[in-house]
């Protein structure tokens, strides 16, 4: 384990005779940043899922600061310090953005146990000024009183992630944090995130399919192809890898050379 | 927990305490019978906040009322705080058990399950010779801590009781609202996974929403069988939930002093409307009923918000008054 904060080994997935994910073995180190590209179907967001317990492993094992998680109960998994953020925005449509920040904020300090929950009241001045900073620090402040069925895409998934991090998770997983986002938004909305993950010690593993941002962003990559890791070094490494090139950036076109490189 | 609402709710109970004096005897007893279903409908209204409809909320009332009814026949047992506790008990029991499946369901099938377990308790009262059948039995009038009142007096006294279990139930129910838990309703109903990415089990929630619903039907169905001084099966009987739905709708899911309110409006025009059209009384209900849907969707619950609210008034404390 090694002071690694996530370890996995040889993860594997299948739905019946589809393998999803297989032979996938990774220890990501305390507050590194790790980007994950792939094509559509690779593996990606499964291997997301199984991390957060979204899915249960079909082999292998999952151990977060050097205790096995493997296949327990996503809320479990929460609660002990992995939290994830979607693909596309979950957060509460008829709660204004501080409404949304202080459920979040309030669950967080709280139990697992709904009884307990149900003696803690809502509203209290550590949770309100929890939701505060998290807005600021999210720069998402100016929409506070806005309720988050009206917000453009950019500040709910800033929204998502900021609920994603109110219970003071250790590791946040990304799924595709800009995707539905334009292109000209994508580098300042990450910017965002990632200097405020910095500033919270985050570990951070992101999905993302825009090479450039895994390019600023990440300390590392993970290239996924057909359920398995192709490559896993600096991004620059990986991306100048011809199977990546081939596969998954479609930078170089296929070609057989590629497939012995 | 002594915020201005609490108080102004006590006041109010005890406003309502003391007017009972000067009331004439029919209207103590109505209000008496129309406070007790307001449990229920209290009940019904924590379930409703979060987009779930049983219609088989009967169950929880009918096991509360026999429950008071059997104490009075096999026991020596007569205080009424102690059988409506027990009521209180039975049905808070029921609800933990039956809870485990009911949970698991949203929706139609929420309303559908809830609806056939009360379906069943019906069968098995309507084929219980022993438990008179669809005659149902007589319940033994109770004692308070010793005390047996006689004719009006005693009417007095059930509508105190009745309005005490109710004032200590709106309390609980308040507190419960502005809680993590009673404050994931509309959280719960805009996005499921979201509630469960934060660390809170649905499942658990709506558990624990269908035990708090079904402790207060089953209290509300104990004191309307000390009142009524009788149970039959059709206190489990669909139609039976089904008012109690009626009166949700009609009350809305707005605060809880709405349950009150509603509870004791719909009994005043059930009462009116079969003084005024025995033979068809129910066209008068269901016009009320159409008339609240079309002109106060949120029921009559939001007459009071809509008169009172100020351009920027807090939105997350949904208790309200009392």
């Amino acid at each position: 384990m090694s002071g690694a904060i996530l370890s996995v080994r040889d993860l594997e997935k299948t739905f019946g005779s589809v393998v999803a994910a297989r032979d996938i073995s990774i220890d990501v180190p305390p507050l590194q940043t790790v980007g994950i590209i792939g094509a559509n179907g690779a593996g990606k967001t499964t291997f997301v899922n199984m991390i957060t317990g979204h899915l249960r492993p079909s082999k292998g094992t999952i151990h977060f600061e050097d205790r096995d998680i493997t296949g327990l109960p996503s809320r479990t998994i929460t609660r002990l310090g992995i939290s994830r953020s979607f693909q596309v925005a979950q957060v509460f449509p008829s709660l204004t953005v501080i409404e949304n920040m202080r459920a979040a904020a309030a669950i967080g300090r709280g139990k697992d146990s709904v009884i307990a929950q149900a003696m803690t009241p809502l509203d209290s001045p550590q949770a309100r000024s929890e939701a505060d900073a998290a807005v600021d620090l999210f720069q998402i402040a100016r929409y506070r009183d806005a309720r988050a069925a009206t917000l453009p895409q950019g500040v709910r998934k800033l929204l998502d992630i900021a609920m994603a991090v109110a219970g003071h998770p250790r590791v946040l997983l990304l799924d595709e944090p800009t995707s539905g986002i334009s292109i000209e938004e994508k580098f300042g909305l990450m910017d965002v995130v990632m200097s405020a993950l910095k500033t919270r010690k985050i570990t951070v593993l992101f999905v993302e399919h825009d090479m450039e941002i895994v390019g600023r962003f990440a300390d590392r990559v993970l290239a996924f192809y057909d359920g398995t890791v192709i490559a896993d070094e600096k991004p620059q490494t990986v991306l100048a890898n011809p199977k990546v090139q081939a596969f998954i950036s479609g930078t170089k076109p296929l070609n057989e050379d590629a497939l012995h490189a | 927990m002594l915020t201005r609402a609490n108080l102004f709710g006590a006041l109010v109970f005890v406003a309502v305490a003391i007017s009972a004096l000067f009331l004439p005897p029919w209207l103590v007893s109505l209000a008496t019978i129309a406070f007790a279903n307001a449990l229920v409908v209290l009940g019904l209204v924590i379930l409703w906040r979060t987009g779930l409809v049983p219609f088989g909320q009967a169950l929880f009332y009918a096991i509360g009322a026999y429950a008071v009814a059997l104490i009075g026949r096999y026991t020596p047992i007569r205080d009424v705080f102690v059988v409506v506790l027990a009521g209180a008990v039975a049905a808070g029991v029921v609800a933990y058990v039956i809870g485990f499946l009911l949970a698991r369901y949203r929706e139609i099938f929420f309303a559908m399950l809830s609806l056939a377990m009360s379906m069943i308790l019906y069968g098995i009262l309507v084929k219980s010779e022993a438990l008179g059948s669809t005659d149902g039995f007589h319940v033994e009038a109770g004692s308070f801590l010793g005390w047996r009142p006689q004719g009006a007096l005693r009417n007095l006294a059930l509508f105190w009781l009745v309005l005490g279990f109710c004032a200590i139930a709106a309390w609980v129910v308040g507190v419960y609202f502005r809680s993590v838990a009673g404050s994931m309703a509309i959280p719960m109903r805009d996005n499921e996974i979201r509630v469960e990415f934060l660390g809170l089990s649905v499942d658990r929630l709506v558990h624990l929403k269908l035990v708090i619903s079904g402790v207060l039907a089953g209290i509300g169905g104990a004191l309307a069988a000390l009142a009524v001084q009788h149970v039959d099966p059709q206190m489990a009987y669909w139609t039976t939930s089904g008012g109690f739905v009626f009166v949700t709708v009609l009350a809305g899911a707005g605060s809880v002093a709405a349950a009150f309110v509603g509870s004791l409006a719909f009994e005043l025009v059930r009462s009116i409307a079969v003084a005024l059209l025995p033979g068809a009384w129910q066209l008068i209900l269901g016009s009320a009923l159409l008339l609240t849907i079309l002109f106060l969707p949120e029921g009559l619950g939001s007459l009071y918000s809509r008169l009172r609210r100020k351009p920027a008034a807090p939105k997350e404390q949904p208790g309200g008054p009392s």
